[in-house]
């Protein structure tokens, strides 16, 4: 059952072809094998996850499984914080912090009977697009090792691709479920900003934060997210609103949906593999009955930028607390308390955190905020207002993921070459939209490439219908990369 | 171009607390000039009578009500402190220059 | 040169759990034992704000006659110290709660109005303890269990025009939250704190001229004291040619002056943007309404009509209206018992003996309740017991929460006021004290009163005194 996605594997448990700790023990077991090599996981929770097995097959036992998710072995990306649990964002600054307190997603999961495998490997603080920014190791592209997993949610991304988890959960602030979605060709689901409870992730831009699966397909991502949405007290910017049954609209067919195929999401420069994969697959769409138009999103060009004003002025403010103080790492030997939180947040930082640091400060910084902060606020209301108008017209946009497949390690050294690779994830974070990717076929060198969906708030159930549609037209998610 | 210098740099370090060795100071100083030249691109937009988004929610007054939940227990509160006296946490001296 | 002074007032509000957990507010708990992931700012969790406090800071804000925002926001306010677990303050900036009210003061009889800047919410930080003092300490300790309480800030303007206003300002500030029950108004215990900017110009004068910030002042005296000092100071350099630099003094009182700050621990460029993590309030109308329907009548309104009402001497109103509390106990009395001068005289003598004027709840929660006062004083009306015996009772009322008339009764306290039985005593005392007789006759009217005295002690202090004394004067008379 390894390498099966969630659904089938429970429904295995239920009908006693395999249990809840036959199916961990193997997952255990090929990840002691493969993850030396891959480095997919950051902290492997052996025991827990064992246990939490046990109960689990007790459960399946008694026939009272808690439902589809029961028993179901998960990577987390290790920027949500565990109970008891090293919780280190990818950061020195964090090697050994232990959280007294679950994040609400991973609660609820918990709730529902999924079993914990570890924490999985990240860029730093969420910060960057590759997983090479992990402060401890990089995460490998299980397609091909040289590359990239794409990031921020690497870790999770390459263990759910390599069969390493059943399934996983990453964040989203600038393109960091889709993007690496994309390049290990897996399903990964932003949701609408506030479906899910932020409470328990470690912030990186608090306005742009999201929380949402990555799965082998995209029932899985409509299982998880059924999972961990709704309203929660602890996070006062969740949203109420009633949480849909996900999968009983997912085989709707996309019959009748309007389409929008926007201008600006294919750009020069970009990968003609990736384009010519992304138009094959909205001719699917139109031939499984999609009604498919050109729209433009004029504000796109401008996202990005808007966005490398907010998420770092969010994420300065958000990683000032750590200091050395309260828990953390603390340098030795400082004379005075400046001189000891200076020298720990350069020793507990990678160079990309600084950096954002760096040019978060400065853009709230007397006399530079209007010109900055201030200015990036209005252009993300143009963002907004495009989806918008969008929206009156059509019920998804369908667009690429990134502009290309998996890069080599060490091959985006400048930090802004690196920024743009997530130009056409971006703008659905700015406007908080949900948006997914979903395998659309492979480059001649055999990385996949992901294709994209972006709906209105709060209609998860739109995106994920139509990515159902196209991912059962096609035959992508059965090719399984050569590993072990 | 914003033309970002080293003292800039010097003085942005000292607000966020971050301690740069020399030559991460040039590096930034160079990578912060270019981002921010890309970043700059936003100025040739005219945004006069937008109003400004600081949330993708249309959400108001979440609020709780005043009830007392129990604390966390002292010792996890202390767990992951660096350096504590009992059940105080530890900081070194605060003014800068030494007595 | 005119003296300038607006003060900037930080209140604890007297809210059950905090700003934005529910750890709980109490005072004085075991360090660190009041401390959960959000009020020690742990990575990950987020603030949800308390309902109660916004009501608070809306209550505050009619009381003092400001405009209440239709929608106000919080803010991040950044700079370093070890007692801010986060390293920024969650507060208001450009959207406050309330702003342009007003507070009356009264100095030396005379009224003015004091404008009100702002009003907003905030969170408190937590206590440092250093080794030593902030200057000798190699090492400082911190208690997170005041972070995140809440706080509410009001600016006035700057419209003070001496320490003795600012001290008024600041004590009828006080009254109001106190009268409000938004705030005990403490500032030992340091739910009240107070820092003021302060500037000399010439008279006339409308620009205002360089402000100096005083932090650091404790108390009513030291705000007065240190406003004091910080006026001479400015006069003497601005007479001196000097110019007044721009600047944070901290009030050293035990040495009665104002110091500089360093200038590194005050260079602070806050860096505030919109908090992400809170979404805005829209106070609407019906919710305001609501409120100012709940509102009590405010402290100063109170006092005059005290002083109207009930013929009361201003002193007398203006300690009856220290407290929400106070005030309505003395009126529940003397709805018991119509003498409000009397009452009021019990209230200010024997009530305020035991008990702080500003402790509201002891004074809800007095075992001699406003009608057991008014028991207490018709026995005496109606010549029962004497108003010394009427002390004792009393005393014996607040141990034992009994009424006066059981405490009497059983402890046999009546007054003797049987003119037979009376005079019978006063015959003994006479014939065991012939030396005082003759005194007396030879004309030392004071002997009288060593009599009465003795009569007194025999009875145990029950004679009725005014029947002793016509009693005592007719058999003298008579020797
Ligand atoms: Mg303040
Ligand atoms: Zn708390």
């Amino acid at each position: 059952m390894i390498g099966r996605p969630i659904h089938e594997l429970t429904e295995a448990y239920r009908r006693g072809e395999t249990t809840p700790t036959a199916a961990t023990e193997t997952y255990l077991a090929r990840i002691a094998k493969l993850d030396g090599e891959l480095g997919a996981y950051l902290t492997v929770t052996r025991e827990q996850a064992l246990r939490a097995a046990a109960d689990s097959d007790a459960r399946y036992r008694a026939g009272k499984a808690r439902g589809p998710l029961d028993g179901a072995p998960l990577a987390y990306k290790d920027v949500l914080c565990t109970r008891g649990v090293v919780t280190t964002c990818g950061s020195r600054m964090l090697e050994a912090f232990v959280p007294p307190y679950d994040a609400t997603a991973i609660e609820r999961l918990t709730a529902v009977g999924a079993v914990m495998l570890g924490k999985g490997n990240m860029d730093e603080f969420a910060m960057g697009s590759s997983t090479e920014h992990s402060a401890f190791k990089p995460t490998r592209n299980p397609w091909d090792l040289a590359r990239v997993p794409g990031g921020s949610s690497g870790g999770p991304a390459a263990a759910v691709a390599a069969s390493l988890a059943a399934g996983g959960l990453g964040t989203d602030t600038g393109g960091s479920i889709r993007q690496p979605a994309a390049f290990c060709g897996v399903v990964g689901l932003k949701p609408t900003y506030g479906r899910v409870s932020r409470y328990g992730l470690v912030a990186f831009g608090s306005s742009l934060d999201h929380i949402g699966p990555l799965a082998r397909d995209v029932t899985d991502a409509a299982l998880l997210l059924q999972a961990i949405a709704g309203a929660d007290a602890r996070d006062a910017t969740c949203l109420p609103a009633p949480v849909p049954d996900y999968a009983a609209t997912l085989a709707q067919g996309v019959k009748g949906l309007r389409l929008g195929l926007p201008d600006e999401y294919f750009i020069e420069g970009m990968d003609a593999e990736v384009e010519r994969a992304v138009r094959a697959a909205v001719d699917v769409l139109r031939g499984l009955g999609a009604a498919v138009e050109r729209i433009s999103l004029p504000a796109t060009p401008h996202a990005l930028a808007t966005y490398y004003v907010i998420a770092p002025a969010e994420a300065s403010s958000n990683l000032a607390r750590y200091d050395g103080v309260k828990y953390g790492l603390r340098v030795a030997g400082a004379k005075d308390l400046v001189e000891m939180s200076s020298r720990t947040r350069a020793a507990g930082f990678g160079a990309e955190v600084k950096r954002r640091i760096m040019l978060g400060t400065y853009v709230l910084s007397a006399g530079y905020y209007e010109a900055y902060y201030g200015r990036a606020q209005k252009v993300r209301t143009l963002v907004r207002r495009d989806f918008d108008a969008a929206f009156g017209r059509v019920d998804l946009i369908v667009a690429p993921v990134t502009p290309n497949v998996a890069f080599k390690h060490g091959e985006k050294e400048d930090p802004l070459a690196m920024y743009l690779n997530d130009i056409f994830a971006v703008p659905a974070d700015m406007a908080g939209l949900p948006a997914i990717s979903v395998p659309c076929g492979f480059s001649a060198a055999g990385l996949p490439i992901g294709l994209q969906f972006i709906g209105r708030a709060l209609d998860e159930a739109s995106v994920l219908r139509a990515a159902y549609a196209y991912e059962q037209a096609t035959p992508w998610r059965e090719r399984r990369p050569s590993l072990g | 171009m914003p033309g970002i210098t080293r003292e800039d740099v010097l003085h942005i370090a000292r607000l966020a607390r971050l301690e740069l060795s020399d030559p991460e100071l040039e590096t930034m100083r160079a990578q912060l000039d270019s981002i921010l030249t890309y970043i700059d691109r936003l100025k040739v937009l005219d945004v006069t009578g937008v109003e400004p988004t600081s949330h993708a929610v249309p959400l108001v007054n979440v609020m709780r009500d005043d009830e007392v939940v129990p604390s966390f227990p002292q010792d996890e509160m202390l767990r992951n402190a660096p350096d504590r006296v009992g059940e105080l946490f530890r900081v070194p001296r605060i003014l800068e220059d030494s007595a | 040169m005119e003296t300038v002074i607006g003060l900037e007032v930080h209140a604890q509000l007297l809210t059950r759990s905090k700003m934005f957990c529910g750890c709980a507010t109490t005072f004085g708990a075991v360090p660190n034992s009041q401390t959960c992931p959000v009020c020690q700012g742990m990575p990950g969790v987020l603030p949800v704000i308390n309902r109660r406090a916004v009501e608070f800071g809306i209550t505050t804000a009619l009381a003092l006659n400001c405009r209440v925002n239709p929608t106000c926001r919080f803010a991040r306010k950044h700079y370093y110290y070890p007692d801010m677990p986060k390293n920024y303050q969650i507060s208001q900036y450009e959207e406050p709660l309330a702003e342009d009210g007003s507070l009356e003061i009264d100095v030396d009889g005379v009224s003015r109005t004091i404008g009100i800047q702002r009003l907003h919410l905030e969170e408190d930080v937590g206590k440092l303890l250093h080794e030593g003092t902030l200057e000798t300490a190699q090492a400082s300790l911190v208690d997170y269990n005041r972070s995140g309480v809440p706080l509410m800030e009001t600016v006035s303007k700057p419209d003070i025009r001496s320490p003795e206003e600012a001290a008024a300002y600041l004590k009828a500030f006080r009254a109001v939250l106190v009268f409000l029950g938004v705030s005990n108004g403490n500032m030992e215990e340091g739910s009240l704190r107070c820092d003021a900017n302060v500037s000399l110009r010439p008279r006339g004068s409308r620009e205002l001229g360089t402000k100096v910030e005083i932090k650091n002042m404790n108390s009513f005296r030291s705000v007065r004291l240190a406003l004091e000092f910080e006026v001479r100071r400015q006069a003497e350099a601005l007479a001196a040619g000097e110019r007044i630099v721009q600047e944070t003094r901290l009030w050293d009182a035990d040495r009665g002056l104002t110091r500089a700050m360093r200038s590194k621990e005050y260079a602070h460029d806050y860096r505030y943007f919109p908090e992400p993590d809170l979404v805005p309030l829209t106070i609407d109308r019906a919710w305001v309404a609501g409120i100012r329907a709940g509102l009590p009548e405010l402290p100063r309104q109170r006092r005059q009509r005290f002083v109207t009402q009930y013929g009361l001497p201003p002193y007398d109103a203006e300690v009856l209206t220290q407290s929400r509390a106070l005030a309505e106990y003395f009126e529940a009395a003397v709805r018991e018992f119509p003498q409000p001068k009397v009452v009021s005289n019990w209230v200010m003598s024997e009530l305020l003996r035991v008990l702080p004027a500003d402790d509201e709840q002891a004074i809800r929660n007095l075992p001699v309740t406003p009608g057991r006062l008014g028991g207490l004083l018709a026995l005496i009306e109606d010549g029962t017991i004497s108003g010394k015996i009427a002390k004792d009772v009393f005393e014996k009322m607040l141990r034992s929460g009994e009424d006066a008339r059981t405490i009497v009764g059983r402890e046999g306290l009546t007054q003797v006021a049987d003119e037979a039985a009376l005079g019978a005593v006063i015959d003994q005392v006479l014939a065991q004290s012939p030396k005082a007789v003759l005194d007396y006759k030879r004309g030392k009217t004071a002997a009288a009163k060593a009599l009465v005295g003795q009569v007194m002690k025999a009875t145990r202090g029950k004679a009725n005194p005014g029947m002793v004394n016509r009693l005592l004067e007719e058999k003298l008379s008579k020797i």
